[in-house]
């Protein structure tokens, strides 16, 4: 796991969605055009100029009453990142932080890295067929500044700091929300893909909030990597697949993003 | 805001109530998840839906838009059925102990206190509020029972007056099941304790209702008894809406007051000796209102204003005794009196009441100004919804203002911290700001006046105007200096308002803001230095009004010894080596008064000099127009008849300028059976003239919606996302009936209520969308009614009776 | 991590180090330094208010060549500590807003000019300030001078009142406290009684 990491405190999360904003202010994100669609939530999805939102999900809980979960959702920063292994172009790349970024300037646009995300959080940008995704704003933290969403968030819902420091603060968390009765609280990114630089703390299992309970890298990513990942020269063959493959992927989301709902 | 934001962190219970505090005031949690953190504090939310706000709450208390009253009534009589008040804070700071008039009696039947009568002005009641007097010896002193036994003590009344606000009946008003209300009652009444400190915030929930001064009033009351007031933590905190709305309310951007929190003359005070007659006490901090009118006027009228014409006192417009606030006002409009209209940064067709009505009566105005940095539906309006632009004679110009950070100037926050904002950068193109602009407009009115003369053409010209720096251009610093205050004889800026005199020796704009800007070098509302270690007061940052003080009424934090009932969160104690107060914050206490004086009178802008359980007008100051004490009543609309008072349903003193506008009948209840509530979400701001042109916020609530309950939906058949229609008696005209068509949000968050035995629905409506701007939609204010609270006529946007049909 | 505003001046003003992109990232051990130059870095910063609620936030506009390009949380702001809610994070789009491409350009809806309707008009003109100062002080005399009470009767005795009914202002919470002081003494000298503003609206 990362030295430093974001800790998301899910039981503290308002849904005011100062993080949300203050991510495209500092990343410089147009706004997408989007609709009412009976929730909070918006957009819909993740895209290349939205890297992270709010969740809002409304549950029914055991004491008779309502449950409103919110929490952020944004790229995780595996330690076992999918994307980086599907990669053929080398374009996803582990940072001096521990994060995980693209090189615009090596993305070839194919797409995979999306598609083998296990938390959906990879965009594509038609436009400059390039993907884009959270950079964990690299560039704050290459000066000293903490991710933009951390220093908006006014309740400590997001908080940035040393990862050990920050893992003890969860663990208390966690205790303290079992402690209230809380059953079903959890930590989430500890060890599911080996760690991620944002943890989570859950008042309820990761599904309720709409994240995977067991997100893995898939087995093709795997055996794709373990190929090709030692036969560099072979990266110029991927690539060729890869500029087909986007064509076609990229297609493919533009049609499942032109259907409703 | 009797506390501040900071403060929060201090608090032990905190109760939102009629206030979504995560949604509007987000950064209010900060200091309440600080609380939470460091000590354990817990957070009641009392909010007809599970808001942001209850999402985080320990407990959401779910109550029926309208009944506040009736729920802190609750309170109230729990924490005196159950001795959970501050005893001898009780004794001592608040009236409890003062006899009132015998004559006094409340009329548990049709719901009304002793005196009333027809107001033949208003066609309403109205009270004769002799009976409600406090008992005097011959010589006019106060009589009082320190035993808290004669029934005629205001403490006693108060028990009388709330002991059939029982769980029980507050559970079949409100709808909240008797556990929760239970459970709350006995969680913030734990803040009774010497050393607890319970906090009220709240905000438009609370005030925006034909009670909601009483509203306020109830809440004080819950406050005084648990002795929360003028402690760290405690506080009756008005959480304000928009960045400088107490500024602009400090400043009286309102008919009835002049800066300062001074009344508006009448025109029953011919002269200025008559309006400081009747409106200044024998004792008190208000015997200083002399001071602060004459240096008013000075600041006004400058050398046109000397002894000999009253310091142009006749030059101020004298009111009728009517009701000039901005729904009589539009219906003056509709009658054809008002002809002209200037409107700054305002939006009336969104955010004032019955909008739709309003759209079409200022068709009746000759022209309209309006000041604003978008064109917003009120200077659109000719072509809005069915409106033919051809048949429209009103001129209308719109000048283009400068955003927040494109002009300099002090905004005063809720906590009254009046903060200097610089400019950051020039508005665009040919936009300016508004100091420019007033500047600029008023000059030349008074050039013409000069030029041609006029009706009256003095009350124009004789307004000091001398805003103009070197360049010929307005120089902020100038409107500053009359503002903080000066010695007439050389222009010397006052240290504070300490320094104002009666005698026309010295001027000062505003009285509170005296001291904000005492030294041009470094003037105190610049002040940048943050609080390294301590309890959060930031003395050094800014300026809060009055004379930095950050609590007010801090005397109440010490017990009679003068010691901090709390040691832990000192706010001032009494240095009996020093002999003096002294403490964290600025004492509120005058340095003329003694130990036993300030002692006797910690609540110094009262003439009684102690908080009101009972509150009547004394000696010119305070009181209510609808009783000494708060009352459930319905609201305007209401959707059941009056549990507790019968013969009364809603408030009989409330301000109603409409005939047949508001749900009467049972046919009506019938038409009408859901109850709807307004209200804001964190993405967009007020009227929404601003932030629906802001792309990332309509990205994120794209568009108009209105949540109801997954059990409503079904009954209507209606599914998550749908169109439906919502209708409310304010679009009902002569048979035909209009609706706003919006998105239906079912959710969870909302559920039926039980109303005494009865199933009711609510809706809830954001209020944010117009005509006009990037994102478009139906406004919910043109279904809420244009009835008004009896003293200040705010309307009642938070309760009122519609219907929902599925949209085809 | 506790940042306080020295330090942000100070590492927002850091120079850092470039360094080459090494490896192609196909090992999750690898470590692949890219320094990007801060946005903000030679921005003059100026403090500045949350136009938004009540709470009254710091916030830091980041200006350069007298154009805003970055607007956050002021984090030696007592109250916000440099935290910001959504509305005051998208401040910056007040003004500006970014296009597909990340561009940013004036916000398309902000008012650049002063606007007259005629009476009957589909549409505004633009016209000058002069021009707008002269026709709206013109409307003012001729409202005020046509509807000025000047007394009235109060029991038998000629009370001067100076008042007139026939023009409304609404005021605003969004003027600074300058601002609506004279505003409001603008406004008593015209005798307008009929005011308000957002504490009601």
């Amino acid at each position: 796991m990362a030295k430093t990491i974001c800790l998301i405190d899910a039981s503290k999360c308002m849904g005011c969605r100062g993080c949300q904003a203050a991510c495209k202010q500092w990343n410089q994100l147009p706004a997408e055009d989007t609709t009412f669609e009976g929730t909070y939530e918006n957009p819909s999805r993740l895209s290349s100029s939205t890297w992270m939102k709010i969740k809002f999900r409304e549950q029914d809980n055991e004491n008779g009453g309502v449950d409103w979960l919110m929490t952020k959702q944004g790229c995780m920063h595996c330690s076992d990142a999918a994307c980086i292994l599907a990669c053929p172009a080398g374009a996803l790349y582990r940072t001096e932080f521990d994060t995980v970024s693209v090189d615009e300037v090596k993305c070839i646009g194919c797409n995979y890295c999306a598609g083998v995300c296990p938390f959906q959080v990879v965009g594509f940008d038609r436009l400059a067929n390039k993907a884009r995704k959270c950079t964990f704003c690299i560039d704050r933290l290459q000066n000293g500044l903490k991710p933009a969403c951390a220093t908006a968030c006014p309740t400590g819902s997001i908080s940035y700091g040393d990862s050990r420091e920050l893992i003890d603060k969860a663990t208390k968390r966690l205790s303290q929300l079992k402690a209230a009765g809380k059953t079903n609280a959890n930590i989430y990114g500890l060890t599911e893909v080996d760690g991620t630089a944002m943890l989570y703390v859950l008042e309820d299992n990761p599904e309720k909030y709409g994240f995977p309970a067991d997100p893995h890298v898939p087995i093709q990513t795997r055996l794709f990597n373990a190929i090709y990942a030692p036969l560099r020269i072979l990266v110029v063959v991927a690539v060729g697949i890869g500029l087909w493959s986007n064509w076609n992927r990229s297609k493919k989301i533009e049609e499942a993003k032109e259907k409703p709902n | 805001m009797t506390n501040h934001w900071n403060d929060y962190q201090h608090s032990d219970v905190m109760m939102a109530i009629g206030g979504n505090t995560a949604e509007n005031h987000p950064i209010s949690m900060k200091w309440i998840e600080k609380a939470r953190e460091t000590k354990g504090a817990k957070l009641i939310c009392v909010d007809p839906r599970l808001c942001r706000t209850a999402a985080v709450a320990d407990l959401h208390v779910p109550i029926r838009p309208g009944t506040n009253i009736a729920y802190l009534g609750g309170l109230i009589n729990y924490i005196l059925e159950n001795e959970r008040y501050h005893r001898e804070y009780v004794e001592a700071y608040t009236n409890a102990t003062f006899l009132i008039n015998e004559n006094y009696s409340f009329n548990d039947a049709n719901g009304l206190f002793t005196g009333a009568e027809d107001d033949p002005v208003r066609s309403a009641t109205k009270y004769n509020m002799e009976d409600w007097q406090y008992q005097t010896d011959e010589d006019g002193n106060i009589l009082k029972d320190p035993t808290l036994e004669d029934p005629s003590c205001a403490f006693n009344l108060l028990k009388e007056h709330y002991k059939q606000y029982t769980i029980s009946n507050i559970s079949k008003i409100t709808g909240a099941p008797e556990d929760v209300l239970r459970e709350s009652y006995e969680l913030f009444s734990s803040t009774g304790e010497a050393g607890k400190a319970g906090n009220i915030l709240y905000a438009m929930g609370i005030t925006q209702f034909t009670h909601g001064a009483q509203n306020t009033r109830a809440i004080a009351i819950a406050q005084l008894l648990l002795g929360n007031m003028g402690i760290a933590g405690g506080g009756v905190n008005a959480q304000r809406g928009q960045s400088n709305v107490q500024g602009a309310t400090d400043m009286a951007m309102l008919y009835h007051i002049i800066p300062g929190y001074n009344p508006c003359p009448q025109q029953t005070q011919a002269t200025l000796e008559d309006y400081l007659a009747t409106t200044t006490p024998e004792k008190n901090w208000w015997s200083n209102r002399p001071k602060y009118i004459v240096s008013l006027l000075k600041a006004f009228y400058g050398d046109n204003a000397t002894p000999q014409n009253d310091f142009g006192y006749q030059w101020l417009p004298k009111l009728d005794g009517l009701d000039h606030s901005h729904i009589p006002a539009y219906k003056y409009m509709r009658d054809g009196e008002v002809e002209g209209m200037i409107c700054v940064a305002d939006n009336p067709l969104v955010g004032g009441s019955s909008s739709r009505a309003k759209l079409d009566y200022q068709k009746n105005l000759k022209w309209l100004v309006s000041i604003d940095i978008v064109e917003n539906e009120t200077a659109a309006f000719w072509k809005g919804p069915g409106m033919n632009p051809a048949e429209i004679d009103t001129e209308v110009f719109i000048l283009p203002a400068a955003a927040a950070y494109e002009r300099d100037g002090e905004k005063a926050n809720s906590g009254r911290w009046i903060t200097w904002q610089y400019k950051a950068q020039d508005p665009p193109g040919n936009a300016k700001s508004d100091l420019w602009i007033v500047n600029e407009m008023f000059k030349r009115l008074q050039a013409l006046y000069n030029a041609e003369g006029g009706v009256v053409p003095e009350q124009v010209t004789s307004m000091k105007w001398d805003y103009d720096g070197p360049d010929g251009e307005i120089d902020i610093v100038k409107v500053c200096m009359d503002l903080n205050g000066y010695r007439v004889a050389d222009g010397s800026l006052v240290t504070n308002f300490v320094g104002l005199q009666d005698d026309g020796s010295t001027a000062c704009g505003n009285w509170l803001y005296s001291g904000y800007y005492n030294n041009l070098e470094n003037p105190a509302t610049k002040k940048r230095i943050p609080e390294k270690e301590g309890l959060g007061f930031n003395k050094d940052w800014a300026f809060a009004w009055p004379l930095n003080r950050r609590i007010v009424y801090n005397r109440a934090s010490c017990d009679l010894e003068g010691k901090p009932w709390n040691p832990d969160a000192p706010v001032i104690w009494w240095s009996e080596e020093e002999q003096r107060w002294t403490g964290n914050d600025v004492p509120d206490i005058p340095g003329t008064w003694d130990f036993e004086y300030a002692t006797e009178n910690p609540f110094i802008m009262n003439p009684e000099g102690v908080g009101k359980l009972f509150s009547i007008g004394y000696q010119g100051v305070g009181g209510l127009r609808d009783g000494p004490m708060p009352c459930h009543y319905e609201p305007a609309d209401s959707p059941v008849d009056n549990l507790l008072y019968p013969q009364a349903t809603y408030n009989p003193i409330s301000q109603r300028f409409y005939e047949d506008h508001t749900v009467e009948t049972a046919e009506e209840r019938e038409r009408y059976p859901y109850i709807a509530t307004s209200y804001r979400l964190v993405e967009h701001y007020q009227s929404g003239s601003v932030t629906r042109n802001m792309p990332w916020l309509n990205e994120m609530m794209p568009e108009m919606f209105a949540e109801i309950s997954e059990e409503h939906a079904e009954e209507l058949g209606v599914n998550n996302g749908d169109y439906i229609e919502v209708e409310s008696k304010r679009l009902y005209n002569g048979g035909d009936q209009g609706s706003i068509k919006v998105k239906a949000c079912v959710t969870k968050r909302i559920k039926p209520m039980m109303i005494n035995g009865e199933k009711k629905h609510i809706v809830g409506l954001p209020m944010h969308w117009g005509f006009m701007g990037m994102s478009t939609g139906a406004s919910a204010n043109d279904l809420t009614p244009s009835v008004g609270d009896p003293n200040t006529t705010i309307p009642e946007y938070k309760a009122f009776l519609c219907n929902v049909r599925r949209s085809v | 991590m506790n940042l306080t505003r020295r330090s942000f001046l100070k590492l927002a003003g850091a120079t850092t180090a470039a360094a080459t992109l090494t490896g192609v990232g196909l090992n999750k051990a690898s470590a692949a330094i890219i320094v990007e130059p801060l946005r903000i870095k030679y921005s003059k910063e100026v403090y500045t208010t949350c136009t938004f609620c009540g709470v009254g936030c710091g916030i830091i506009c980041n200006v350069r060549d007298g154009i805003i390009v970055n607007a956050e949380g002021d984090p030696d702001h007592p109250i916000n500590e440099g935290t910001l809610c959504s509305k005051g994070s998208s401040t910056f789009n007040i003004s500006y807003i970014y296009d597909e491409k990340g561009k940013p350009r004036l916000n398309p809806n902000r008012l650049t000019e002063v606007l007259y309707r005629a009476p009957g008009a589909s549409d505004y003109e633009v016209i000058d300030w002069d021009t707008a100062f002269d026709m709206i002080a013109e409307r003012i005399k001729d409202t005020r001078d046509r509807t000025l009470v000047e007394t009235v009767d109060v029991g038998g005795q000629q009370v001067t009142v100076n008042r007139t009914n026939a023009i409304n202002w609404l005021g605003s919470a969004w003027c600074t406290g300058e601002e609506n002081y004279l505003f409001h003494k603008m406004v008593r000298a015209m005798g307008v009684i009929n005011v308000d503003h957002c504490a009601r609206l």
